[in-house]
């Protein structure tokens, strides 16, 4: 520290991005919109992009702990239609019209309730049963959908109930709802990732579940805990979605969401063998997700083009991962 | 194998329990089916479904070369995608120009895959993730994200019109062809025991000597090239190259494998079995569109996907008995 030698007062690119890619990666996108992308420093930006962010966020911050325990859950998207198609089901039957209050409150439960079951079904598959992740989930992935589709006859859902759509249209402190509500979540499951016993568990399970297992951890409970929060979360994700919306439209609610939770889990630092849950790299990931979608849209680049770009961003952020464990 | 005197059928049924079972289930399901529908034998309905199915099932058999090694190729279906747009491309010149072109490009994307995977290190399900949303994208933009019809003046479309003895399309004949090609690959050669090896344990195989990167590199190729192929199936057999198919055709070649009694831990898997496996997915479909043809049942489009994933829940959990017994019997002995 008292011996400053000129090497490392200069800039050293790689370890930074190695380290920091993430946070690299955002101030280049931020920059490059700050000075390319017309009307990108207004506040009707940043609404737009904080409601897109937070269904990607809420649903990545799951998958942060499916991937922490090693596992995957490819359902999430199916998961989300399946709830976001059980919610205007709710409020808008009979019981629902006669009793608003609790028609609401029951069409807020219910999904996730329902949603709680699929990731039970998810975590007992992977936990009991031994079935890979992958197959697991990717039974309710091609029914669950299916399930949501048959429930609503495939027919797109629309509704104009104010109290629902609080949920995806609201504003608190002049900020959109869902986001202190990503917010909120983040920093829940922050704290009972670096807190809690069941934390622990999550971590040690990824880092060594035979181990974990054999020190007489829970591991069948915590494995089945992770993936219900997970799907909880994504049941959550798909409410949102359809409160901005107004309409549900199971074919489309959290269609190819697995794709982008994993991404953005990924680009946040998780790693896909487990070990470790990055709740807030969940969000950073979120953020450049979506934020590159938004300058490739803005800047008329066709959406096409946008998917090759995600693809180039995962492979890189695993790369620069995969350099650092060397 | 019947004339050798070392042969136990019940040993051998015990030790393949579920390959032997999907071919029961899909010789039940044949005979149930032409029992029941007068049209189910007839030879529109076995060309067309040879024909559509023959693309499952060339996918499949690349898949379960990949998960043999305990990797997953999750570009198949966005590969074949791609395949399908440059075939309907190249369709003007004949198939002899568009089918192993197309095949190549496949195999290229198979290259991108393998490179990544071996050279960068990036996980399977990482590196083939980002590839298949790379040739998605890559399909979308080549093809102005609209179908491309193919030139029915040249001999393109007649792999998935013409029929060899009036009921088998030139497709499947090819994917026959590819597949027997496969299967001896796989059970013959010391590529197909070192892919064997790999999946049954990477470290020790590379402690063996065994070429373990050139067979994970070539595994990919595979997976690549039957895409390719499915791809071409897809151009000819529809009139069209298709930017948007081939979305969770993935999953699908998965399901597939898994039915036909591969683990996807690697190390165990036969080129029979997936192909039983793809058949039999394909069946239940067929069986159910003929149900709803006599009006017994009214499947809407949603409850097949309900079913299919019923299907794949039920083969999972017979499947997980199963290997459940194999360990036990294992720890014993």
């Amino acid at each position: 520290m008292s011996q400053s030698n000129p090497t490392q007062t200069s800039l050293q690119i790689g370890p930074l991005l190695r380290d920091h890619g993430g946070v690299v990666a955002l101030i280049v996108i931020l920059a490059f919109n700050i000075l390319f992308t017309p009307n990108f420093l207004q506040l009707q930006t940043l609404f737009v992009n904080i409601s897109q962010v937070a269904t990607i966020a809420i649903v990545a911050m799951g998958m942060t702990l499916v991937i922490a325990t090693g596992g995957i859950d490819l359902s999430v998207g199916a998961v989300m239609a399946l709830a976001g198609a059980l919610a205007p089901l709710i409020f808008q039957s009979q019981f629902g019209v006669d009793y608003p209050a609790l028609g609401i409150a029951a069409a807020l439960v219910v999904p996730l309730l329902v949603a709680g079951a699929c990731g039970m079904f998810n975590g007992v598959m992977v936990a009991v049963l031994n079935v890979q992740p992958i197959i697991a989930t990717l039974i309710l992935f091609i029914s669950g959908r299916g399930i949501a589709q048959v429930l609503t006859n495939g027919n797109l859902q629309t509704f104009s109930n104010k109290s629902f759509s609080y949920l995806g249209t609201g504003k608190v402190l002049g900020l959109p709802f869902q986001g202190w509500l990503a917010l909120a979540i983040a920093v829940i499951l922050f704290l009972v990732i670096s807190r809690t016993i069941f934390g622990r568990y999550v971590l040690a399970i990824g880092g060594n579940e035979r181990a974990a297992r054999l020190a007489g951890g829970p591991v069948t409970k915590v494995k089945i805990g992770v993936y219900m929060i997970c799907a909880g979360l994504a049941g959550l994700a798909g409410l949102i979605v359809v409160a901005i919306n107004s309409a549900s439209d199971a074919a489309r609610n959290g269609n190819l969401m697995e794709l982008d939770a994993i991404a953005a889990a990924v680009v946040g630092g998780a790693l896909l063998q487990g070990g470790r849950a990055p709740i807030f790299g969940a969000i950073l990931g979120a953020v450049i997700i979506q934020l590159v979608k938004y300058t490739l849209l803005a800047n008329g680049v066709e959406d096409e083009v946008a998917l090759i770009a995600k693809a180039g961003i995962i492979l890189a952020a695993v790369y620069v991962q995969q350099t650092r464990k060397e | 194998m019947l004339n050798s005197d070392a042969f136990d059928l019940r040993k051998y049924v015990s030790r393949n329990s579920q390959s032997v079972a999907v071919w029961i289930a899909l010789f039940a399901l044949i005979a149930f089916g032409l029992l029941r529908y007068d049209n189910f034998g007839g030879a529109y309905n076995v060309s067309s479904f040879l024909n559509y199915n023959s693309m499952f099932i060339v996918i499949s058999m690349g898949m379960c070369f990949v998960i043999i090694t305990g990797g997953i190729d999750l570009s198949v279906g966005s590969v074949a995608a791609f395949t399908s747009v440059v075939a309907a491309y190249l369709s003007p010149y004949g198939l002899e120009v568009a089918l192993p072109l197309a095949v190549l490009v496949g195999v290229a994307f198979g290259a991108l895959n393998a490179f990544c995977i071996i050279v960068l290190r990036i996980p399977p399900f990482i590196a083939t993730l980002a590839t298949m949303l790379g040739a998605k994208g890559g399909a979308l933009v080549i093809s102005g994200a609209s179908t491309i019809a193919v030139d029915w003046g040249s001999n393109f479309t007649r792999m998935g019109m013409e029929k060899v003895f009036n009921l088998f399309p030139w497709s499947i004949v090819i994917v026959a062809i590819v597949g027997v090609f496969l299967w001896i690959i796989l059970e013959t050669t010391s590529l197909g025991r070192t892919i064997l090896a790999i999946g049954g344990g990477e470290d020790a195989s590379t402690l063996m000597g065994l070429k373990v990167n050139r067979a994970k590199a070539l595994v990919y190729l595979i997976s690549g090239g039957c895409a390719g192929l499915a791809g071409v199936i897809l151009a000819s057999g529809f009139g069209a190259g298709q930017p948007l198919e081939g979305i969770a055709w993935e999953l699908s070649a998965i399901a597939s494998v898994v039915v036909g009694g591969t683990l996807l831990t690697g190390g165990l898997g036969s080129i029979p079995a997936t192909v039983a496996g793809a058949l039999l997915l394909g069946l239940v479909f067929n069986i159910l569109n003929f149900e709803n043809g006599r009006g017994t049942i009214s499947f809407s489009a949603y409850w097949q996907m309900v079913i299919r994933g019923g299907f794949l829940f039920a083969v999972i959990l017979f499947q997980s008995r199963m290997t459940k017994g194999r360990k036990a019997k294992g720890a014993t002995a």
